[in-house]
C-alpha cells in the first residue's frame, strides 16, 4: 500500500493537489511525479500543492518537489506550495529552497496569486 | 551499559523503510524524545538510501549493514555498504545556486544537519562506512 494519498480539486484553471502521508523515496515520490506528469499531459499547468497533511518528507521527496516545479515551469506553468508543516519548512530552509518556491499559508491567497 | 542492535538489509528501496522502522523502535526503546527520533529517522533513511543506490547500486548480492549503539550519552549509527566508496569532498554543495534545481544530492546535507558528527571511511575490504553520532 502506498504511503501517500493525492486528492485532486479544481479551482477555476488551478489544480489543487491535497497530499496526505509520506513523500519519501519509492512510492511516495513516484506517485507525485506521475500525478504531475498526468496533469501536464492534460494541459493543467497551474498547480497548487497542499502539504498540510504531509507528515514526513525525505531528500527524495524534496527532490520530487523540485522536479515537479521545473517540469511545470518548462510547460509554461506555475507550481506553488501551500501550508508547509514546520518540518518541511525547516528542510526547505536548510536546502535554501524557500528562495525557489512560492509558499502560502492560506489557500485563498495562494489561489489569487495565480492571477 | 551500551545497548547495541544490528541488522543486515537487502540492497533495495524497501530496505529504507525497514531501516527507518528499526531506528524508530530502537529510539523508542531507549526512551529518546520525538525530535531525536525524527533526526535519527531522517539520517538513517538518507544514509541507507545512499548505501543501496550509490554504494551497492541495487546489487542484491551485496547487503547493507546497519548498527545502532546507545552509550547513554550518545547514539551512534553505523551504515556500511559494499560499493566502491567515495570521497565526501567530491559531493557538490546542493545549496550552491547552480545546484538548487537539481532533483537529488540533498541526503548528505540532511544527515549533516540532523546529526552532531559524521565520520566517513572506506573499508579495507571495500565499501563505505558511515558513522553518525548524536548526543542525547
Amino acid at each position: 500500500m502506498s504511503d501517500i494519498t493525492i486528492s485532486e480539486r479544481q479551482a477555476g484553471d488551478i489544480t489543487i493537489l491535497d497530499l496526505s502521508g509520506k513523500v519519501t523515496i519509492g512510492e511516495g515520490s513516484v506517485a507525485l511525479r506521475n500525478t504531475i506528469r498526468r496533469l501536464l499531459g492534460e494541459g493543467k499547468n497551474k498547480i497548487l500543492l497542499n502539504l498540510a497533511n504531509v507528515g514526513y518528507i525525505d531528500s527524495s521527496g524534496i527532490g520530487e518537489l523540485v522536479s515537479s516545479f521545473t517540469a511545470v515551469k518548462k510547460e509554461g506553468g506555475t507550481l506553488k506550495l501551500l501550508s508547509l508543516t514546520q518540518k518541511i519548512q525547516d528542510l526547505l530552509a536548510i536546502t535554501k529552497l524557500l528562495t525557489v518556491f512560492d509558499v502560502y499559508d492560506e489557500e485563498s491567497l495562494a489561489l489569487s496569486s495565480f492571477e | 551499559m551500551q545497548e547495541i542492535r544490528e541488522i543486515s538489509l537487502a540492497s533495495r528501496i524497501e530496505s529504507v523503510e525497514e531501516a527507518a522502522e528499526m531506528a524508530d523502535n530502537f529510539a523508542k526503546a531507549q526512551g529518546l524524545g520525538d525530535d531525536f527520533i525524527y533526526a535519527m529517522d531522517l539520517a538513517v533513511r538518507e544514509s541507507v538510501a545512499n548505501a543501496v543506490k550509490h554504494g551497492n547500486k541495487f546489487d542484491e548480492s551485496k547487503d547493507v549493514s546497519l548498527t545502532f549503539a546507545d552509550s547513554g550519552e550518545m547514539v551512534e549509527i553505523t551504515v556500511r555498504d559494499h560499493g566502491s566508496g567515495f570521497k565526501i569532498d567530491d559531493i557538490p554543495d546542493p545549496t550552491d545556486p547552480e545546484n538548487l534545481l537539481k532533483s537529488n544530492g540533498r541526503g548528505i546535507l540532511f544527515m549533516n544537519s540532523f546529526m552532531d558528527e559524521i565520520e566517513w571511511s572506506n573499508a579495507d575490504d571495500g565499501g563505505l562506512i558511515v558513522k553518525m553520532r548524536k548526543r542525547r
